[in-house]
C-alpha cells in the first residue's frame, strides 16, 4: 500500500538518534511552556526558531523539533489547569472546568493522568486523520464561507447556556462583557480604531493572553491575598489521592475522547476555528450529550477528558490547511508556516508531491512525539501533584511572577502589564459576584471574527442579510445552535414542571 | 510550580547561551511571528549569519502592536541610539505613516536604511472563472460595481486596498469607493475564499498567490509591476501591457533608529548590500516570489518619501484621510 510505504519511508527518517534526541527535548520543553501561564504553543514554538537556525537544523530535524513543542505545549496546558485553576494557554481554559474541581476533591492524579491519556487519544486520531484525509478536508475547509463562519461561532455561544455557572444571566452577561471587549481595537472592515482613545497599543485589540493571565492568574492572587489568614490552613488537609485513575474511568470516558477528538479535528481543519474553539464545542457538546445528572462543572472525568481530547486534535487538524494550503489555522501554524518559508519550502496544494520527505517526516515525528509525551507525562504526575503541597504563601508569588515575566517576554511592553492587572482585578470583582470567566474569554476570542465574518457576509451578499441562511451547510450549523440553545430550555422547564407535578401530588396525598 | 520555573528558568538559559552569543545584533519584527516582517527579520539574519556578515545569530525580538505602530514609537522614543538595531519594514509601514495611523510620529524620526526586495501586487480571480483579463475584470466593476467581491489580507484602507484602487483609478472608474473590498486576516485566509467561491477576486502580493498558480487553483489576471517579472512569473501579464497603468510594489527593507551613528548607519547599509548581491539571497528571493529592488542608503530615504507622499495622496481622494 502506496500509504503504508509513504509512512516508512517517513519513519526512517525521523528514526535517528539526532531526531530522537530532538523530539525528546522539544517534547520536554513544550510541555514546560505549556503549563507556565503566560507561554502558550505559539510563543514556545517561535521561541525556539533561533535554537533550530543555531544548530543549523535542514528542514526536517527542525520541524521535528518544533512540532514536538507544539504539541508537548498542548499538553502541557492543562497541568496548571487542573492543579491551579489557572490555563497555561487559550484551548486548556476548558480544561479548568471540570480539572479544578477534581483536583479539589483529592483527585489531581486521576485528573492528570486521565487528560494525559485523553491528550494522547485525541492527538493519535487527530494525526491519522492528517494522514488519511488530508487532502479531502481541505474540500471542507473550502464549504465555509463567511456565512458559514458566523453560523459556526453563533453555534458556540448558543450552547454557551451553563457551561460554568448554574446562573445563565450571569454567563450571558460574561459573554457580552467578552464581546464588547473584543470590539477594541481598529475595525478591519472600515480600518477605523475603536474604544483606542489615541492609544497605539490597543490597535491591535486585547491580546488574549494577556485577559487570560490576568483573569485567571492575577485574580487567583488577590483573592489569595484578600483570605491570606485562611489560605494554607485547607491546603494541609488536601489529599493528593491516587497517581492514575482506575480502568472503568478510562473505560467510562472513552466514548467522550472519541466523539470530542472528531469535533476537535474538525474545528482544527477549519482555518477561522482553531483549537480554542475545538476544546470549547468538544465540551459543550458533550455536556449536552452525556450530562444527565448535571454534574460536568463539579469534577465530571467525562468534562476533563472532554476538552482535552478536543484541543489536542485541534491541534492535529489545524496543520491539515496550513500543510495543504499554506493557510495557517491558528497562531503556532502560522508560526511554523514562517519556518517552512524561511527554509525554503513553500507549502500549499503542491506540497504532498513536492516535499513529500518532509510531509511524511513531519508525521512519523509526530507519532513519535506523541507517544513520548505519553510516556514522559504520566511517570511525571507524581512530581506535578506535589505543586499542591506547597504552601499558598509560596506558590502565588511565584504564580505572580510567572505571570508577570511570561507576559512581559512576550511583548516587552509594560503597557501589557497594566492591562493584566486591570484585568486582574476585574477578575476578582467578578469572581466576587459568581461570575463565570470563562465566557468572557470566548467572548474577546471569538468575538472578532465573529463580528468580521457577519460583517463580510452581508457586505459581500450587497447588505442582504438572508445570505446568512443562504447555504445548505449554514442552515444545518443554524439548526445545531438553534436546538442546543431551545432544547435545554423546554426539557429543562419541563423536568421542572414534572417535579412541580409530583410535589403537588405528594402534597395532595398527604393534605 | 516552582519546579517547573527552576526548569523555564534553564530553559531560557540553554535558548540564551544557544541563541544570543557574544554580540547581539538585534532585528525588530514589528508583528507577531508568521507574518511578513517576521519573515523579514529572520531570513535576513538566517542568511547573513550563513554568509558570515554577522559573527553570531541575529536575535529577532516580535514587538508587535497597532500595525507596527508599537514597535516604531518604541524606536523614536526609547531605542533612538542604538547602534546594532534594525527594524523591518514594508509598504505597509509607509501606508500608515502616510495615513497617520503612527500617533505622533513621521518618517523622518527614523534612518531608512536598504530594501531586500520587493513584493509585486496580483489580482487573481479562481481558475474557473469565467474573466480572463484584467480589463474584463475592471469593465465588470464599471458596470455594476456591486457583482464583484475583492478579497485582500489587509484592512480596508491598508496596502491590499490601495492596489485595486490604484488598478481601478487608473482605469478611470471615478467612485473608487463603491469598489467592494472585502478584509481578512492574512492573504492565505483571502485565498481560501476565492477558492471557496465566496469572493470574486483576490487582491494580494505575488508570493501570496504563487503556491495556488503553480497548483493551477488560481489565474493570475495580472501583475501590478512595470515590467514582466523573472523567471517563473514571466508568464503573467502586467497590467501596464492591459493598457492599465497601475504599479504596486509591496516593498521589504529596514529602517534604523533615527540616532544611530553615521558609521554604524554606513555599515548596516553595506551589510544589506553585500547581502542583497549574495547567490544565497538570490535565491531566496526566487523561491519566495520576490522580484528585484535594490535601494540603498539615500535612495532608499527618498524613495520611501516618494512612497508616502503617493499614499497620501490616493488616500485623500478615498477620503481615508483629510
Amino acid at each position: 500500500m502506496e500509504l503504508m510505504s509513504n509512512l516508512a519511508d517517513g519513519f526512517a527518517i525521523a528514526l535517528t538518534w539526532q531526531n530522537l534526541l530532538l523530539a525528546l527535548l522539544g517534547c520536554f520543553l513544550g510541555t514546560v511552556m505549556g503549563a507556565l501561564p503566560g507561554l502558550g504553543p505559539s510563543n514556545g514554538v517561535a521561541i525556539l526558531i533561533p535554537l533550530a537556525f543555531t544548530l543549523g537544523l535542514g528542514a526536517t530535524p527542525s520541524l521535528i523539533l518544533l512540532t514536538s513543542v507544539y504539541y508537548g505545549a498542548m499538553y502541557g496546558g492543562r497541568i496548571s489547569s487542573i492543579l491551579l485553576n489557572i490555563p497555561g494557554d487559550e484551548p486548556a481554559m476548558m480544561t479548568c472546568l471540570d480539572g479544578y474541581p477534581m483536583a479539589q476533591k483529592g483527585l489531581a492524579g486521576e485528573a492528570l493522568s486521565l487528560s494525559g491519556i485523553a491528550s494522547f487519544i485525541g492527538a493519535f486520531l487527530a494525526t491519522w486523520g492528517l494522514i488519511l484525509l488530508a487532502p479531502q478536508l481541505v474540500k471542507i475547509a473550502l464549504l465555509f464561507g463567511p456565512a458559514e463562519y458566523f453560523a459556526l461561532f453563533a453555534l458556540a455561544f448558543m450552547t454557551l447556556g451553563g457551561v460554568s455557572s448554574t446562573n445563565q444571566a450571569k454567563s450571558a452577561f460574561a459573554a457580552a462583557l467578552g464581546l464588547g471587549l473584543a470590539t477594541i481595537g481598529v475595525d478591519t472592515q472600515t480600518g477605523v480604531p475603536r474604544f483606542t482613545f489615541g492609544e497605539v497599543h490597543l490597535y491591535d485589540g486585547l491580546d488574549f493572553l494577556v485577559a487570560i493571565v490576568g483573569l485567571f492568574a492575577l485574580s487567583e492572587v488577590f483573592i489569595f491575598l484578600e483570605n491570606r489568614h485562611g489560605g494554607t490552613a485547607d491546603k494541609s488537609k488536601l489529599r493528593l489521592g491516587r497517581l492514575y485513575p482506575p480502568m472503568s474511568m478510562v473505560k467510562a470516558c472513552m466514548p467522550t475522547m472519541l466523539r470530542t477528538s472528531f469535533l476537535g479535528f474538525l474545528a482544527g481543519v477549519l482555518p477561522g476555528a482553531g483549537a480554542s474553539l475545538g476544546s470549547f464545542i468538544s465540551y459543550s457538546m458533550e455536556k449536552r450529550l452525556v450530562d444527565k445528572e448535571k454534574t460536568f462543572g463539579t469534577g465530571d472525568p467525562r468534562g476533563l477528558a472532554a476538552p482535552e481530547a478536543g484541543n489536542n486534535a485541534a491541534a492535529g487538524g489545524a496543520l491539515v490547511p496550513m500543510l495543504a494550503l499554506g493557510v495557517p489555522g491558528s497562531g503556532t501554524t502560522a508560526v511554523l508556516l514562517a519556518v517552512l518559508l524561511s527554509l525554503n519550502i513553500t507549502p500549499g496544494p503542491l506540497l504532498f508531491t513536492q516535499n513529500p520527505d518532509v510531509v511524511w517526516g513531519l508525521i512519523a515525528a509526530l507519532f513519535i512525539a506523541n507517544f513520548m509525551l505519553l510516556a514522559m507525562n504520566i511517570p511525571m504526575v507524581g512530581i506535578f501533584t506535589r505543586v499542591l503541597m506547597i504552601p499558598s504563601r509560596i506558590l502565588m508569588p511565584i504564580v505572580a511572577m510567572v505571570s508577570f515575566v511570561g507576559i512581559y517576554g512576550i511583548s516587552g511592553s509594560s503597557f501589557d502589564l497594566m492591562v493584566m492587572i486591570g484585568f486582574g482585578v476585574m477578575g476578582w470583582v467578578l469572581r466576587k459576584f459568581d461570575v463565570p470567566l470563562v465566557p468572557i474569554i470566548l467572548g474577546t476570542l471569538l468575538g472578532n471574527s465573529m463580528e468580521n465574518n457577519l460583517r463580510r457576509a452581508v457586505t459581500i451578499d450587497n447588505g442582504n442579510w438572508w445570505t446568512l441562511v443562504d447555504t445548505p451547510l449554514a442552515m444545518t450549523l443554524w439548526a445545531i445552535a438553534i436546538i442546543g440553545f431551545v432544547l435545554p430550555l423546554l426539557i429543562g422547564a419541563r423536568v421542572k414542571a414534572g417535579m412541580r407535578l409530583k410535589k403537588d401530588q405528594e402534597g395532595a396525598i398527604s393534605d | 510550580m516552582k519546579l517547573m520555573s527552576v526548569r523555564g528558568v534553564l530553559a531560557a538559559g540553554l535558548l540564551s547561551i544557544s541563541g544570543l552569543g557574544a554580540s547581539a545584533q538585534e532585528c525588530i519584527a514589528p508583528a507577531n511571528p508568521g507574518g511578513g516582517w517576521d519573515f523579514t527579520c529572520r531570513q535576513v539574519g538566517k542568511t547573513m549569519q550563513d554568509l558570515g556578515l554577522i559573527g553570531s545569530t541575529m536575535q529577532v525580538v516580535n514587538l508587535a502592536g497597532g500595525g507596527g505602530g508599537v514597535a516604531f514609537a518604541e524606536v523614536v522614543n526609547k531605542r533612538g541610539g542604538d547602534d546594532e538595531l534594525i527594524v523591518a519594514a514594508s509598504t505597509a509601514t509607509a501606508t500608515r505613516l502616510a495615513q497617520g495611523a503612527y500617533p505622533g510620529n513621521s518618517m523622518d524620526q527614523v534612518r531608512w536604511l536598504a530594501t531586500i526586495g520587493a513584493d509585486y501586487g496580483v489580482i487573481a480571480v479562481a481558475a474557473d472563472s469565467e474573466v480572463t483579463s484584467l480589463t474584463a475584470l475592471l469593465d465588470q466593476i464599471k458596470s455594476d460595481p456591486t457583482s464583484v467581491s475583492i478579497a485582500g489580507g489587509s484592512a480596508v484602507g491598508g496596502w491590499d486596498h490601495l492596489k485595486v484602487l490604484i488598478a481601478t483609478n487608473a482605469y478611470g472608474i471615478d467612485d473608487v469607493r463603491s469598489v467592494k473590498y472585502i478584509a481578512f486576516d492574512g492573504g492565505g485566509e483571502a485565498v481560501t475564499q476565492l477558492l471557496a467561491g465566496s469572493v470574486q477576486a483576490f487582491t494580494g502580493d505575488i508570493s501570496e498567490a504563487k503556491g495556488f498558480v503553480d497548483s493551477g487553483d488560481i489565474r493570475v489576471l495580472a501583475v501590478l509591476s512595470p515590467e514582466r517579472l523573472p523567471g517563473a512569473f514571466s508568464k503573467f501579464p502586467t497590467a501596464k501591457e492591459q493598457g492599465v497603468d497601475a504599479i504596486g510594489a509591496n516593498w521589504r527593507g529596514f529602517y534604523a533608529p533615527g540616532d544611530m551613528s553615521d558609521a554604524a548607519y554606513d555599515a548596516w547599509v553595506s551589510k544589506i548590500a553585500d547581502l542583497y548581491g549574495s547567490s544565497q539571497w538570490q535565491e531566496v528571493m526566487a523561491a519566495n516570489g520576490l522580484a528585484p529592488l535594490n535601494l540603498q542608503g539615500a535612495a532608499f530615504e527618498a524613495f520611501v518619501a516618494d512612497s508616502v507622499a503617493e499614499i497620501q495622496s490616493i488616500s485623500r481622494e478615498i477620503g481615508i484621510i483629510k
